[in-house]
């Protein structure tokens, strides 16, 4: 008989398979929202925190965690949110960025460190259908609460903007 | 979990706060479907949505530090309106879009620096909710800003909507900077937002929006309050038996 000494590491590593079930092609890991895994004595806690403060993914993907650990046999799991520091788009991973623009949702543009009061810049994100700089803001307020609507002036296509927040 | 001690104080600030979050956030709701135009829907509900997720933190806040017992539920849906502190203007009748722009103009230009101050609050939890809402409501300022302008120098008719519905709401702004016992103890001890250092920055943003806008400043110095001591409007009953009625029709019910 084998005994696995059951590690945070381990623990991410069954978690690392886990999306964000708004966009299902990035992981928990890509969005940055796993904030630290505590393992003490078999009792698992796994500390999250949320995009926006109303994501309604939140308690979904807190849902998914303690699914995929009982899974794995593990079923002493708590998932706690903390708000601080706040999430921020810069947490996202390149991984995360590239995986976005593939999907059809142009990835957030970096934000100034710091806090900025009116944060809404001008950037300006290229068509991720055909790669063209020439967009143009449809509505800022899209599908989900982290992304605007786009249109492509070159293609045509409307696209989603995950917005720098 | 470590024993949260109980703070009478913060937890009535936290509790304005996250009514005033709560049922602005609930008017708004009042526009689904209902919109000038099917992207205002979902700009609508998407402010709905970062209010809410702020009154949910702050109301878990309020409950912990009176420590009574009392979750974001019991406090959400088991109050009658006495009990409510949010500030009357979030509860006004949205009226027509301009007024529901006018109302989401001041209200928006408040919690802007409210937030701002607030990441510097002593309370560990409203620091880390104004973290995040401070970035929400920018846009929420940013949004209002560009129909008030849009609106204000659009037509006559969208013109004429704009400056009534800013005379009706401008006088309700003023509650929000009420300085009062409570607020004066938690400016004191770094928890609060003092709001005499709010209302500079509330006017200069509001005034040049205004100008941009081609509207004028109302002229009025009526100054109804009351919110924060739980009297309200009249029809603040009818938006809380909206907001109620399921919780309490059907007590522990969950899906």
């Amino acid at each position: 008989m084998v005994t696995v000494v059951l590690t945070p590491e381990a623990v991410r590593g069954l978690l690392a398979g886990l999306t964000d079930p708004e966009i299902p092609v990035l992981t928990l890991d890509d969005l940055g929202i796993v904030r630290g895994v505590t393992v003490d004595d078999g009792r698992v806690v796994v500390t999250i925190t949320p995009t926006y403060s109303g994501c309604p993914a939140l308690e979904a993907m807190s849902d998914d965690i303690v699914g995929v650990l009982a899974q794995a046999g593990l079923h002493d799991v708590t998932v706690r949110t903390v708000l601080s520091p706040a999430w921020t788009t810069d947490w996202m991973s390149a991984a995360g960025r590239r995986k976005l623009e593939e999907y059809g949702i142009a990835p957030p543009a970096p934000r100034a460190s710091g806090p900025v009061l009116v944060p809404l810049g001008r950037h300006v994100p290229s068509c991720p259908q055909c790669g063209s700089g020439d967009t143009e803001e449809l509505t800022r307020f899209a599908s989900t609460a982290c992304k605007a609507l786009w249109r492509c002036r070159s293609c045509r296509e409307p696209f989603d903007h995950f917005k720098a927040h | 979990m470590s024993q949260v001690l109980t703070d009478l104080d913060t937890a009535a600030y936290a509790l304005r706060l996250g009514d005033d979050a709560l049922v602005h956030g609930q008017q708004l709701c009042a526009w689904a479907y209902s919109s000038p135009e099917i992207e205002q829907d979902v700009a609508m509900l998407n402010l709905a949505l970062d209010l809410l997720g702020q009154a949910r933190a702050l109301l878990t806040r309020a409950g912990e530090l009176e420590g009574r017992g009392r979750d974001e539920d019991d406090l959400a849906f088991l109050r009658d309106e006495p009990s409510w502190t949010n500030a009357l203007i979030v509860e006004l009748d949205g009226g027509d879009f301009a007024r529901t722009t006018a109302r989401q103009l001041l209200v928006s230009a408040y919690t802007v620096p409210l937030w701002t101050e607030l990441c510097g609050s002593a309370d560990p939890v409203l620091a880390g909710v104004a973290g995040k809402a401070v970035k929400e409501v920018a846009y929420h300022l940013d949004h209002a800003r560009s129909w008030t302008v849009r609106l204000g120098d659009g037509t006559p008719e969208s013109a004429r909507r704009m400056q009534a519905g800013l005379e009706d709401v401008w006088p309700y702004a003023f509650e929000l900077f009420a300085v009062d016992p409570l607020v004066e103890r938690l400016v004191a001890r770094g928890v609060a937002a003092d709001p005499t250092r709010l209302e500079p920055v509330w006017r200069s943003t509001v005034e040049a929006v205004l100008a941009e806008a081609r509207l004028a400043v109302p002229e009025t110095t009526w100054r109804p309050a009351g919110g924060r001591s739980g009297r309200h409007t009249e029809g603040f009953g009818h938006l809380l038996a909206e907001l109620q009625h399921v919780h309490r029709s059907h007590p522990g019910a969950s899906w």
